[in-house]
């Protein structure tokens, strides 16, 4: 589904990832793992098509087609969808018309007629309970005055209703308790099918206690350093980044 | 801002206005010039009673006495107001008994504004008297209206079937020595809109005009008049597109609104002139005066203005509290784009007792344009327990555009509560990246945006002009991002 080949990116003139490597294939769960400023999150925003990340070098294919030279939202509309770190408060927006107007413009690009209003409405309501968001947010706008566990259950209720192919899940789990962590990691395994794969970027490990990747790997400097199962994960928890970077430095 | 967007940007607004052509009409015109025997021509013209005239020149005398006002925060070049022809009809000037015996000329200039008058007719509820240039042309529903006791029709018509009611109310408002453009407007204003609400009638149907300019180097001079008598309500919407043209044409309308005991008007609009190209050549002046008196006690106007067109607007629709307890709200956006140039507020002056006025006004700002709000809250010495509440919001798209808050607060009584909240906010990058991630395009995305923006005023519209509106500025802003 997704295949990156030697991937360099500079952000505002410095090289911050140096040479990436990763193949994702449908029904994969992927953990990218690292310590602060390994560039996991520039990794994440590039693949959505952030501008100011400049790619210098490399590629990346999604379903065979060149990720990098489509617009964000058209890589939205192929199927990538990025659960921010940071959700973005857009005051006056709500929520229902954020995702009727994201959803309509994915079904065009897919040749779909837009969604009947009475559908589109049965279809939110029983796909928030899967991150047990109230209703009264659907008329809130987006993000604006949520707490910080409802900004992000906000993220993965999106990702349910716009069911990407690829779903990258940045930092999700920072400044979650361990409820809303259990809620979002529910969410997740329930929109896991095996036509679809996901990417969790994560610092710690405690979110793949409830989400089971299938592979992690270890960014350390812009470079995957290391590569395995999810008792990879567990090594790393025990030993701490140091242990990468010792690693690192012997290989 | 990434070098990328900001190309995208550039190429986005160079949208051209879309409602820029020419109908073929032929127009009877008086040459260009204005002295006492034009101002005698239009009269004459239009058939109109000796008071009317007299009370024309007598404007027209104190005009002379006045100088174009400059205190406004905007520039133009010198307004030659002799090379202005100060009428234009339409030469066949029909008498209908129903639509289909409209110009198809005229018609098609309708049909391709989109606001067809059989559309127009379907809409329920909707009665519309088009002002074509100058001349009142197609009134419907006046039946249905005239059965409650409502009038409404052309100014012109007004002066000759109302003459009693004109006299009582036209510059009671806004008194043809008010200012040097209403001054000009009262010389020789060609036609407009009159609108008279019996006691206790609550009007069923949104009245509504739509102007548009046409002949060129027609000035307009538009004058609408609309009284709601004891315990009256009714909802008045003006909505105006004009064709392109290269020379500028002035626009100086005069609009007053008066409210007896109890009585209700709501007077919404919608303006989408011509604002010249992205260079700034050609576009609308529209100076003017638009005033709302509240004379009786409980009486309420509220004004709500969506303002994307004209090259240079200098507008501030007002409320006289008078009368105890009445209420002026004034609900506004205005945007500007390119070299676009507007100065605009409201003035709410808290005459009578427990008064209360509240001033929505949003500002939008793009391209290299300038958006200012002026606005005057005045509390007059026995207007005790007078409450204002104002929040003057500005959104800027890019770094080459400005907004500008111009508040002026004058409070004589020191029960009075007044209120004043003001915000500057630009559009992310991050909004448009987020938005873009889940989707959608970045001019839909600013779409989204300043709709969300403009939420509270959008609301007070009426809902056909609402989503009208929310369509316009999608069109005004087109990818004028920064």
């Amino acid at each position: 589904m997704l295949e990156i080949k030697n991937l360099h990116v500079n952000v505002e003139g410095k090289e911050i990832l140096k040479g990436i490597n990763l193949t994702v294939n449908a029904g994969e769960v992927h953990a990218i793992m690292g310590p602060n400023g390994s560039g996991k999150s520039t990794l994440a925003q590039t693949l959505a098509g952030k501008q100011e990340y400049e790619v210098t070098k490399g590629e990346a294919l999604f379903e065979g087609k060149n990720l990098l030279e489509l617009s964000p939202e058209v890589r939205a509309r192929e199927g990538v969808f990025l659960a921010f770190q940071y959700p973005i408060e857009l005051p006056g927006v709500s929520n229902t018309n954020l995702l009727k107007t994201a959803l309509n413009e994915i079904r065009k690009y897919r040749g779909l007629e837009a969604i009947d209003t009475m559908e589109f409405l049965s279809m939110i309501k029983s796909k928030m309970k899967l991150v047990e968001l109230e209703q009264s947010l659907l008329s809130r706008a987006v993000n604006e005055g949520f707490s910080g566990g409802e900004k992000k259950r906000n993220e993965i209720f999106q990702m349910a209703v716009l069911e990407p192919k690829l779903a990258i899940l940045d930092e999700t789990d920072s400044g979650l308790d361990i409820d809303a962590l259990r809620i979002v990691a529910n969410g997740v395994n329930k929109l896991k099918t095996k036509d679809n794969a996901t990417i969790v970027v994560t610092h710690y490990q405690r979110l793949l206690d409830y989400i089971i990747p299938d592979f992690v790997h270890v960014l350390y400097k812009g470079k995957i350093v290391m590569s395995g199962g999810k008792e990879l994960a567990l090594e790393l928890e025990e030993k701490g980044y140091d242990w990468v970077k010792e690693d690192k430095v012997l290989l | 801002m990434s070098s990328t967007e900001v190309s995208t940007i550039e190429e986005l607004t160079n949208k051209e206005y879309k409602y820029g052509f020419i109908s073929d009409i032929e127009a009877e015109s008086l040459p260009a010039g204005l002295n006492e025997d034009t101002i005698k021509k239009i009269s004459a013209i239009k058939g109109e009673p000796e008071f009317m005239l007299e009370w024309r020149l007598k404007a027209y005398r104190h005009w002379l006495t006045l100088t174009e006002p400059h205190w406004a925060n905007v520039k133009y070049p010198k307004i030659n107001y002799q090379a202005i022809s100060y009428y234009s009809a339409p030469k066949k000037k029909p008498q209908l008994n129903s639509l289909d015996e409209l110009d198809p000329e005229l018609r098609k200039t309708f049909e391709k504004l989109g606001i067809s008058l059989e559309e127009q007719k379907r809409l329920s509820g909707v009665a519309v008297d088009a002002v074509f240039d100058s001349v009142s042309v197609a009134t419907t529903f006046r039946e249905k209206l005239s059965e409650l006791g409502i009038i409404f029709c052309s100014f012109s018509e007004a002066v000759k079937n109302h003459p009693e009611l004109v006299k009582q109310y036209l510059g009671s408002v806004v008194p043809y020595t008010d200012n040097f453009f209403a001054s000009l407007n009262s010389a020789v204003f060609s036609d407009g809109s009159f609108v008279y609400i019996p006691k206790g009638v609550r009007c069923p149907m949104e009245l509504s005009t739509y102007f548009r300019m046409n002949a060129a180097n027609t000035g307009q001079f538009e004058r609408t008049l609309i009284i709601a008598d004891e315990g009256a309500y009714v909802s008045y919407l003006e909505g105006c597109t004009a064709p392109q043209r290269d020379e500028n044409q002035l626009h100086a309308a005069v609009v007053e609104l008066i409210a007896l005991d109890n009585a209700q008007i709501k007077y919404s609009t919608v303006q989408n002139w011509y604002a010249g190209d992205k260079d700034g050549k050609g576009g609308i002046y529209n100076f003017v005066t638009k005033r709302g008196a509240c004379r009786g006690v409980n009486s309420k106007i509220s004004w709500t203005q969506v303002e994307t067109g004209s090259a240079i607007t200098w507008k501030y629709p007002s409320c006289i509290l008078q009368g105890d307890n009445s209420i002026g709200e004034f609900y506004s956006v205005a945007v500007t784009n390119n070299l676009q140039q507007a100065d605009t507020g409201t003035k709410m002056i808290h005459l009578g007792r427990n008064t209360r006025s509240t001033i929505i006004s949003k500002g939008i700002s793009a391209g290299r344009s300038n958006n200012s709000y002026r606005g005057q809250v005045k509390v007059a010495r026995r207007a005790e327990n007078a409450r204002n509440f104002s929040q003057c919001d500005s959104l800027l798209l890019g770094d080459k555009c400005g907004a500008h808050t111009f508040p002026y607060l004058e409070i004589n009584n020191p029960s009075a509560q007044v209120e004043h909240e003001a915000t500057t906010s630009k559009i992310g990058e991050d909004q448009i990246f987020y938005l873009n991630q889940r989707g959608i395009s970045t001019e839909d995305a600013i779409g989204l945006i300043v709709n969300g923006y403009c939420k509270e005023v959008f609301k007070e519209l009426p809902m056909e002009f609402a989503v009208e509106a929310q369509k316009l500025l999608s069109i005004s802003l087109e990818g004028s991002v920064g």
